[in-house]
């Protein structure tokens, strides 16, 4: 996409070249690598413990009945999981990634705001804190579910949901913060020549996706604030005795929640847009059709928020109107499948694992956004509502969508990173059994959720116990094959086949144009862009 | 972008943002025990760490800005420098226009959709005539559906002057604003003591209405959607203009001490500035849909 013209070293002369050691290192960072590693290895840890709540959940679905846990710890489970999955993993492992590669891709020295980018990680990993250490308050944790609907959040809930508002206003701090630095990154510390049509994919994704989390995350703010005081200072925002409505939570919160869902999969299409040209050695098919389609995601989704409410009883007009705007949502995503698939056609195509990650996204995220239009059509969603087909729904999207993506992206670049190669059989072994188990574990709650199985419950009817019972070896299977990533990412950490430069034989853009791994400041001077 | 491409200014490691994310830990941690123990008469310590949250951010924030400034007036800072730094303030206004419009999309809907179907429009006439036979739907609410009592507050009057107060300081901070460009210094710290002087006797005026609501009025935080939707407004708003107004003191005594800021560098007096005038946007909106409509 574009080549630079001086030798980034060579400017390079302005004092430290190397990262001071010790632990001061991490806690004093200023440096958007730095800070790119802290928000990843955050987002993993994250991650194991979102997943080993996902096991415990599996664990008392193994078999119908109540075995293992209590209800109400069952629930704390579901709702701690979704949080963590959401706002701890998924969504700090992409702002990770920008971290990591924004700056290097559009010849930046750094982020724009370095000291507030490292202020806006390390409120994370309090805020977490925050929510785990609710957990073992007396009355439990949150068990509201990730949604935190009223009244079950403001009347039902627990002394901890004040921790819980908290945490929460203060992730919120740390995500806006995080959207504002990437914003003012891309718009002001472009190279020169680096024009708007220029920018990796990644890069624009990552534009919009900033631009929605300014937008939402203060009105999650704001509803989090209303629960509060609903709970605690007898305010009525969504009790209709006071002459609120529990159904203004749904909108208000779900106003937040719908772009958020783009906030993390849009990331995804940037990194799968990276991928594929490079293994397919073609350049992306459709560039500009692609930017068109990320914007026009962007802003349909602020009006798709009420698809999450059919069956609240709003007037006809607005499940109409919300069923027909999320309709249209599948034009710009099915202009990016075709996209990613067009690049594939009769390109040099090798199978090593990015690619094979990115491939398994395109095919399964498919198969998520097309469950999501089923749950689009409103009659039909009035059977789905709140069923495990939702559940497979998003974890379609979300899993071998997000989260593929973000694994995709860590085999991509980690050569760059690390200066090593992956051992790329351990990589294939890693795949093969993510790929099968994630499969064996999601794909049956599309039937027991289209027979009628709720969510969010900790015991079922008879009927669904053979396919629980086969989701729950999968997701074991899905939990154990992650371990197989970290083998692999401690080993090339430690060491390995060094990496070039380029890495990838048909890879372009800036950032493999630096040695691998490359110096600590990357483009102290920027680098000219043809 | 600037067709000539200065170095950009990359701080050295900073220890504030650490101290930063310590004191929100106790902020959030310590505020959410201390809310337990006030409202469920609760043992325990939080408000002492809430207070350490609040001092360490104080000194947090005090250490940060001090390296700021320090770098700005060192000449650290280049053109592209303060481009980052204003787009930061823009958009970091943008989020708390997003913040308010949460609590005008409740008072909207509570107003236009809640209201008139718990008086049974729409296809909801059983459901007013089972649960809620004695609720009549009009704005202000002054009787709940639940049968809480209340009395609206006026427009005319407090908030009138008050709305005529922030308006009229955000005229002399303009002033301000074109005596620095100008390089009056006098006229510059005149005007913008004046204009603090105004959001102070703005918030005295909140405070006398405050308490005129709650002795005179009961209207109260827990009045129904009514007070609720106007304390929750009107009080984030008049928590924005004391952050306004001590940031513009900030740089009053920046101005008055150390004679910072020049005709061509002051972003933080802009930032105040922009601010300040968000602030009275805000409070338009509200005086027209809180108080007068």
């Amino acid at each position: 996409m574009s080549t630079i013209s001086t030798d980034p070293h060579h400017h390079a002369d302005h004092g430290h070249h190397h990262p001071p050691a010790g632990l001061k290192r991490w806690f004093y960072t200023t440096n958007h690598k730095d800070i790119g590693t802290l928000y990843l290895l955050f987002a993993l840890t994250m991650f194991f413990i979102g997943g080993a709540m996902a096991m415990v959940i599996r664990a008392e679905l193994f078999q119908p009945g109540l075995q293992l846990v209590e209800p109400a710890f069952f629930n704390q489970m579901t709702t701690v999981h979704g949080l963590i999955m959401v706002f701890g993993a998924v969504m700090p492992a992409f702002t990770g990634l920008a971290n990591w590669l924004i700056p290097m891709m559009i010849g930046a020295p750094d982020m724009a705001l370095p000291r507030m980018n490292n202020w806006s990680f390390w409120i994370l990993p309090f805020a977490f804190a925050i929510l785990l250490m609710s957990l073992f308050m007396e009355g439990g944790g949150p068990g509201f579910g990730w949604t935190f609907y009223a009244p079950l959040s403001t009347k039902y809930s627990g002394d901890s949901t004040a921790l819980f508002v908290f945490s929460v206003h203060i992730m919120g701090i740390s995500s806006i913060m995080g959207a504002i630095n990437v914003i003012v990154t891309i718009f002001n510390l472009r190279a020169p020549g680096m024009t708007w049509m220029k920018m990796p994919l990644f890069v624009w994704t990552w534009l919009i996706t900033a631009f929605l989390l300014i937008a939402v995350m203060p009105v999650l703010a704001g509803t989090v604030t209303m629960v509060l005081t609903d709970k605690y200072f007898g305010t009525s925002f969504f009790d209709a005795a006071g002459g609120g409505d529990p159904v203004l939570f749904q909108h208000i919160f779900w106003f937040f929640g719908h772009p958020e869902v783009y906030i993390m999969i849009l990331p995804a299409f940037g990194i799968v847009s990276s991928i594929v040209p490079t293994f397919s050695r073609k350049p992306l098919f459709g560039y500009a059709s692609m930017v068109y389609a990320t914007s026009s995601i962007a802003l349909l989704s602020f009006l798709v928020w009420a698809h999450h409410m059919f069956t609240t009883g709003m007037p006809v007009f607005a499940e109409l109107f919300f069923m027909y705007c999320t309709m249209l949502i599948a034009v710009p995503t099915g202009v990016k499948v075709f996209n990613w698939v067009a690049t594939m056609w009769r390109g040099a195509l090798t199978f090593e694992v990015p690619m094979m990650f990115a491939i398994a996204f395109i095919v399964l995220f498919t198969i998520g956004g097309l469950s999501g239009l089923m749950l689009a059509i409103t009659p039909a969603d009035f059977q789905y509502h709140d069923t495990y087909f939702v559940v497979a729904h998003f974890h379609y999207v979300l899993v071998t969508g997000a989260i593929f993506s973000i694994i995709a992206a860590a085999y991509y670049w980690l050569p760059k990173w690390t200066g090593h190669m992956y051992d790329e059989t351990l990589g294939q072994w890693h795949f093969w059994c993510s790929l099968i188990s994630v499969n064996v574990l999601f794909f049956p709650m599309h039937f027991v959720g289209l027979a009628g199985m709720p969510r969010r419950i900790p015991d079922y009817a008879l009927q669904f116990a053979d396919f629980n019972a086969l989701i729950s070896i999968g997701g074991f299977a899905f939990g154990l094959s992650q371990l197989l990533f970290v083998w692999l990412l401690v080993k090339c950490i430690k060491g390995g086949p060094a990496a070039t430069s380029q890495v990838w034989e048909g890879a372009e853009g800036l950032e493999w144009q630096l040695s691998s791994p490359p110096p600590y400041h990357s483009f102290t001077t920027p680098p000219d862009v043809k | 972008m600037a067709k000539t491409y200065q170095t950009y200014y990359v701080p050295e490691q900073s220890p504030w943002p650490i101290v930063g994310a310590i004191a929100l830990f106790l902020l959030a941690f310590g505020a959410g025990h201390f809310v337990n123990e006030v409202t469920r008469n609760k043992e325990g310590h939080g408000e002492y760490m809430l207070l350490a949250g609040v001092a360490l951010l104080v000194f947090m924030l005090v250490g940060w800005f001090r390296n700021v400034i320090d770098e700005s007036m060192g000449g650290l800072y280049s053109a592209q420098m303060d481009r980052s730094f204003r787009q930061g303030m823009s958009w970091f206004i943008f989020s708390e226009v997003m913040f308010f419009a949460a609590f005008f999309g409740a008072l909207f809907y509570a107003r236009m959709i809640a209201m008139p179907w718990l008086d049974g429009e729409s296809n909801n006439a059983m459901t007013a005539e089972i649960l809620w036979p004695d609720f009549s739907a009009h704005w202000p609410m002054t009787k709940t559906p639940g049968g809480i009592e209340t009395t609206a507050m006026p427009w005319q009057g407090l908030p009138l002057y008050n709305t005529l107060i922030l308006l009229t300081s955000s005229v002399t901070l303009q002033f301000a604003h074109v005596a620095l460009e100008q390089g009056k210094r006098l006229q510059l710290r005149l005007m913008l003591l004046l204009t603090i002087l105004l959001g102070a006797s703005f918030l005295g005026l909140q405070a006398y209405e405050y308490m005129h609501a709650y002795q005179d009025l009961n209207l109260r935080l827990d009045s129904g959607i009514y007070g609720n939707t106007f304390f929750l407004l009107t009080g984030f708003h008049g928590l924005h203009v004391t952050l306004g107004a001590l940031f513009l003191a900030i740089i009053w005594l920046r101005i008055m001490l150390k004679n910072h800021f020049t005709a061509h560098n002051h972003f933080a007096f802009q930032a105040a500035a922009w601010y300040w005038h968000f602030v009275d946007v805000v409070w338009l909106c509200l005086f027209v849909f809180v108080y007068v409509l």
